[in-house]
């Protein structure tokens, strides 16, 4: 009844949702708009863009270079997602069956890189691969642990350890986006995996199934609403992720952000900048609305 | 039928603990195959964990659980012959009835027209006959049921557990249901064994029950052996409504017995007192063994049903309060000693109920076996 009344009434509904489509207005569609007419636009002079409903931008934002650049982002974000999915659903399911006790640590250690600045934990990630990093020491200790009991043994050593090359590729690409995007995959996953009734994994194991098959025919199918979530609330940032493929990537690997962020700054070409970045705001619209197209899993109380 | 009954499931000297908390503490009792066997109990007594155990989701602390004669130790539930009910009933949500049904069956490596058949029979059994497609948020609380009792029917186990199967059912359909539970077992011959904290669910259902208290037997017997002959306080309050009083024991003979209670009054049974006793004993009389004696008609009725010397099985009281709940009108009355006493009278005829009124002065008794003395 309070709900009725409250909807009931106009003023106080005003009263909060005005602010808030102020904000979406001046904040999001405003911007927006702009970056759009931009996108019809051409440079005139060092500062000055008319908009001349030229769609220039747009063929040659749809060249083969520029292509293969959204292609290989996309590649880029689905095996982060992938990869993302994979060890987040197991971390989820780790949370999910973990005590009482434990459980609120665990979802804190989940929470705790969230508010921790990005470049920070970017350059400690760095510090982490580099050729004089941590990983690269442990490895050459090993490597020189090997070596000294093959020769204790009275083998040949092995050659001298030359550090591997982990930053400044591809893989350090989508290492560094594993990292960052993790939690997006691991808390609606858990958030899933929580609600989900025990009684029905109990209720298949009773009926004879095993633990492999419990998880492929009961779990994953019930989390399906959380997987998607989590793969969308993945895949879209891992999309247009700038930072990473900027500091951690090679010459080879620069996503499609890593275009866009150089047409606003270093070419100064605004306009091309923008279309590039509506045909990335186009895709992930796509994205989106393929995946409120889906079936909803109905639910038992 | 002389035959000694066989058990199906012995629960040897089984204790459980959660951490500092004991669930169960060292029951050891044995389940007969065929039987409706009931295990009754408050909440938190322990007999949930019970059932678990059986089914292999709680491993024992000590002891040993044996299903047909086979140590369940180290058999994880999905390789254990007893299948479960479960209280929220686990319908998976995202299969309709028949592939719910059929889940089981399949792992099980049963193939094609057979699957179909056995669950066309299973659901038959359960009267979902034709609700194959339907999915489980398309039905009932009471259809999703069936659909739990069908796919764990299907798979023929040795056991059927039960875990408060009525609990979420309104009270019609728990009526209902109490019967049907009761016809189902006895079609298909497998042993049941269910858990509850309903004693009417317990008491019209089971063939034996166990009540279960503080994680301890309290008491193994059927139902009217339960009701009638309780084995201690626990017992005689929880199963039924109940007077309790303390009382001392002034006469005991193999054929008769005296109690003198201060609450009550003097208590004459016609029977002795068995088991090891102080002189401190209790009586339980049962609310609807206590007969009211309608104004006038008192000496009459007394007479008739004299079978206690003068002064024993009587009391005097006063109406402190009345329930009337249609079959039966349930009365609250302080006796002359202060003590108060529940007393229920059938309402035979239409204006029954008019007989007492608030404050009415009101003498009643009751007959020499009525009585229950408790030792513990």
């Amino acid at each position: 009844m309070a709900e009725q009344d409250w909807k009931a009434s106009k003023t106080s509904f005003a009263a909060v949702s005005v602010p808030t489509l102020l904000w979406v207005v001046i904040f999001f569609i405003v911007p927006m708009a702009i970056v759009w007419l931009y996108s019809f636009g051409e440079n005139r002079g060092l500062t000055e863009i008319a908009i001349s409903g030229t769609l220039d931008n747009y063929k040659r934002a749809t060249e083969w270079l520029y292509l293969t650049i959204f292609g290989k982002s996309f590649a880029v974000a689905a095996l982060v997602t992938l990869i993302c999915l994979i060890v987040g659903f197991s971390v989820a399911m780790a949370i999910t069956f973990a005590s009482e006790k434990w459980r609120p640590w665990l979802l804190l250690g989940i929470m705790l890189p969230f508010w921790t600045n990005l470049l920070i934990r970017t350059y400690a990630l760095m510090m982490l691969l580099g050729t004089q990093g941590f990983a690269n020491k442990g490895l050459g200790a090993l490597w020189e642990g090997t070596s000294w009991i093959k020769t204790l043994v009275g083998l040949q050593p092995l050659p001298t350890w030359e550090p591997v090359q982990l930053l400044f590729n591809n893989f350090a690409v989508v290492f560094g986006l594993v990292y960052v995007h993790l939690p997006f995959m691991v808390l609606p996953l858990y958030a899933a995996l929580d609600r989900l009734d025990r009684s029905l994994i109990e209720a298949s194991l009773d009926l004879g199934a095993g633990h492999f098959r419990t998880i492929m025919r009961i779990v994953v199918p019930l989390a399906a609403p959380g997987i998607v979530a989590g793969v969308m609330i993945t895949l879209i940032p891992a999309l247009g992720a700038y930072l990473t493929p900027d500091l951690m990537g090679g010459t080879d690997s620069q996503m499609i952000a890593n275009v866009i962020e150089r047409q606003f700054k270093k070419a100064n070409d605004w306009p091309f900048g923008a279309a590039l970045s509506f045909l990335l705001i186009y895709a992930m619209f796509a994205l989106i609305a393929i995946q409120s197209m889906r079936r909803k899993v109905p639910e038992v109380h | 039928m002389t035959d000694a009954p066989k058990p199906i499931i012995q629960i040897q000297n089984v204790t459980k603990r959660f951490g500092k908390m004991t669930a169960v503490d060292n029951v050891s009792l044995d389940i007969n195959a065929g039987e409706f066997f009931v295990l009754l109990g408050p909440s938190g007594c322990g007999k949930t964990t019970l059932l678990r155990m059986i089914a292999g989701f709680e491993l024992p602390t000590e002891g040993r659980i044996l299903i047909d004669g086979q140590n369940m130790a180290g058999i994880p539930p999905n390789k254990r012959p007893v299948n479960m009910v479960f209280q929220s009933y686990a319908v998976f949500p995202h299969m309709s009835v028949a592939d719910n049904v059929a889940y089981g069956l399949k792992i099980a490596g049963v193939k094609g027209r057979e699957v179909q058949d056995r669950v066309t029979e299973a659901l038959e059994l359960v009267k979902l006959g034709g609700f194959e497609t339907r999915m489980p948020d398309q039905m009932s609380g009471g259809q999703r049921q069936r659909v739990a009792l069908a796919r764990s029917l299907v798979m023929r186990p040795k056991v059927l557990l039960l875990d408060e199967p009525l609990s979420a059912l309104d009270a019609k359909l728990r009526a209902q249901m109490q019967f049907e539970l009761s016809e189902l077992q006895e079609k298909v011959g497998i042993t049941f064994v269910t858990v509850t904290h309903d004693q009417d669910e317990a008491l019209s259902m089971a063939c034996r029950i166990g009540v279960i208290n503080k994680g301890e037997v309290a008491q193994l017997a059927t139902p009217s052996d339960l009701y009638e002959y309780p084995a201690n306080r626990f017992v005689a309050d929880f199963v039924g409504s109940v007077n309790i009083f303390e009382g001392k024991l002034t006469l005991d003979e193999p054929d008769r017995a005296a109690v003198d209670c201060p609450g009550l009054g003097k208590v004459y049974l016609n029977h002795g007192v068995t088991g090891p006793h102080g002189a401190d004993i209790w009586v339980a009389l049962r609310p609807e063994k206590i007969y009211l004696h309608v104004p006038g008609e008192g000496k009459a009725v007394k007479a008739a049903a004299q079978d206690a010397p003068d002064g024993y099985n009587f009391a005097r009281g006063r109406i402190k309060g009345m329930s009337y709940l249609g079959d039966i009108t349930l009365f609250e009355i302080e006796l002359e000693t202060g003590a108060r006493i529940r007393v229920s009278r059938p309402n035979l005829s239409r204006r029954d109920q008019e007989d007492f009124t608030w404050d009415d002065k009101v003498s009643m008794h009751w007959r020499a076996d009525s009585p229950v003395v408790l030792l513990g």
